[in-house]
């Protein structure tokens, strides 16, 4: 056994840091808890808890099933808790223009072949790749931490998530 | 305009001559000792421990420069301008400044690049490995002795798309000699389920990140894991201290997947300090495009680096076309 104990956060169980101000505005470090934003969020809410002007990264509570999704560029998926199936079609037709940019919902199962699907635990990291349509399944509540581009669905609540003072 | 040139003097201007080769390049002069890397330029002198010199300067050339500005001290450093190099003495000082010690030459990043990765070679002594943790090498000190070309030598990860996928960078395996590190015996290795249907093995893909992670053999060496366009997730592994101050020249961001990193936050130019920013395991923070900071990781930790390679970004901070911190609330 190692004597080195390596700690991980989940939904049940996270310890925040924070910002301890010299001279600044803790505002400036935008710092939040990914498992306490996914501890109140509602299942498959896109909340932005990282921007870089287009970019985003999303923390998502995975539960139950999820809408299908869509994308006209790569996302990648982190799995940060739980465990969480990815289930993958090929669409018929094109559901997202290129020009659009950020995931977008699509209303009920796509039509198209069947890719194939993942299942992810803490620690593992899934493709979603540019042009497929593509499902969350988690029979329990889990976390996953979204790298995609700021779409409609994208929820920024800062002031809700972050440290203010 | 700039020259570089390697040379090879017999007779050093410090110190006795143990074996170690002189570098200049411009009118910086650097030499080591069995102590110190000593920097000669023409406002003066400087000096740096050769431990926190050599790791400062790995990173330096492994990052290619990095994004900005990187701090050896408070004193020495570069900035990155994509295609040339600024080496400095006290451009972020303010002391040094205001009494006219500051001095900056631009060099081609080609000429600047050869010169660090000659002198990262020369002066590495075998036993002693820039990237490793203190606490998992051997000591830099002394007369030359020997070489550690394969630790110096190697080459930053950087996934196309992403780690594991046919054609993009492999897997850390026991086979490959990527073994498990010390801190993360206890981090599960298993591997996701994967059922591609037949013609989709390219696309529908998955791996251990975490896992992947713990077999990482260097520290504070972010790497190119998964890309979506500009924005590049870059994991690495901390343990003890980073050794130079990033300035970035854009807004990074971390995302502390386990254990805990307190960040010394400074202003970018000044180096006055502005705040202690202390990450547990899913804690995220931006760090203002305006401030440097140097991380101390306790136990080895893992940090996703979160970076947006849009190069058209420090000149629109630069002109202020873009606030240094990127939300507004
Ligand atoms: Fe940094």
């Amino acid at each position: 056994m190692s004597e080195y104990r390596t700690v991980f956060g989940s939904l049940n169980h996270y310890e925040k840091g924070g910002v301890e101000v010299i001279e600044d505005n803790p505002k400036h470090y935008v710092f939040s808890n990914l498992f306490e934003v996914a501890s109140k969020s509602k299942p498959y809410e896109k909340i932005c808890v990282g921007k870089n002007l287009k970019y985003v990264i999303e923390a998502v509570r995975a539960e139950g099933n999820s809408p299908w999704f869509s994308a006209s560029h790569d996302e990648a998926a982190l799995c940060m808790d739980g465990e969480v199936e990815v289930h993958f079609v090929k669409p018929e037709q094109q559901l997202v223009p290129d020009t659009k940019e950020g995931s977008v919902k699509i209303n009920g199962e796509p039509k198209g072949q069947k890719m194939g699907w993942v299942r992810v635990r803490r620690g593992h990291m899934a493709l979603l790749p540019k042009g497929s349509a593509y499902q969350f399944r988690s029979p329990k509540p889990g976390v996953l931490l979204i790298q995609t581009i700021q779409g409609d669905h994208t929820v920024e609540c800062w002031a809700d998530i972050c440290q203010t003072a | 305009m700039s020259t570089a040139s390697i040379s090879n003097l017999e007779a050093p201007a410090l110190g006795r001559d143990l074996g170690y080769k002189a570098f200049t390049i411009g009118k910086f002069r650097f030499e080591r000792d069995e102590y110190f890397a000593h920097i000669l330029y023409p406002m003066g002198r400087h000096l740096m421990p050769i431990d926190a010199f050599l790791r400062a300067l790995m990173r330096d050339v492994a990052w290619g420069f990095f994004y900005g500005t990187v701090n050896f001290d408070p004193v020495l450093g570069t900035v990155n301008h994509y295609g040339t190099v600024d080496l400095f003495m006290g451009l972020c000082n303010p002391a040094y400044r205001q009494a006219n010690r500051a001095y900056i030459e631009n060099f081609p990043t080609k000429d600047i690049k050869a010169v660090f990765e000659g002198m990262l070679d020369d002066w590495t002594n075998e036993g002693f490995d820039p990237f490793a943790a203190p606490d998992e090498t051997g000591k830099p000190y002394g007369p030359k002795r020997g070489n550690n070309r394969k630790a110096v030598q190697r080459q930053r990860v950087v996934a196309k798309r992403m780690v594991g996928l046919p054609g993009d960078t492999g897997y850390r395996t026991d086979a490959n000699g990527y073994t498990v590190n010390r801190h993360f015996l206890d981090v599960p290795q298993d591997q996701p389920e994967v059922h591609a249907e037949p013609g989709f093995e390219s696309e529908v893909h998955a791996f251990n990140l975490f896992g992947y992670l713990s077999r990482s053999d260097v520290t504070w060496n972010p790497s190119v894991c998964s890309v979506v366009k500009d924005s590049l997730m870059c994991p690495t592994t901390e343990e003890n201290i980073l050794p130079i101050f990033h300035g970035n020249d854009r807004v990074e961001w971390f995302i502390q997947a386990c254990d805990e990193i307190i960040w010394e936050i400074e202003d970018g130019s000044t180096g006055k300090p502005r705040a202690k920013v202390i990450m547990k395991a899913g804690d995220v923070a931006a760090m203002p495009a305006d401030i440097r900071h140097k991380g101390y990781s306790p136990k080895r930790s893992m940090l996703l680096v979160w970076e947006n390679n849009d190069n058209s970004l420090p000149e629109k901070y630069q002109r202020g076309e873009l606030k240094p911190y990127p939300a507004e609330f």
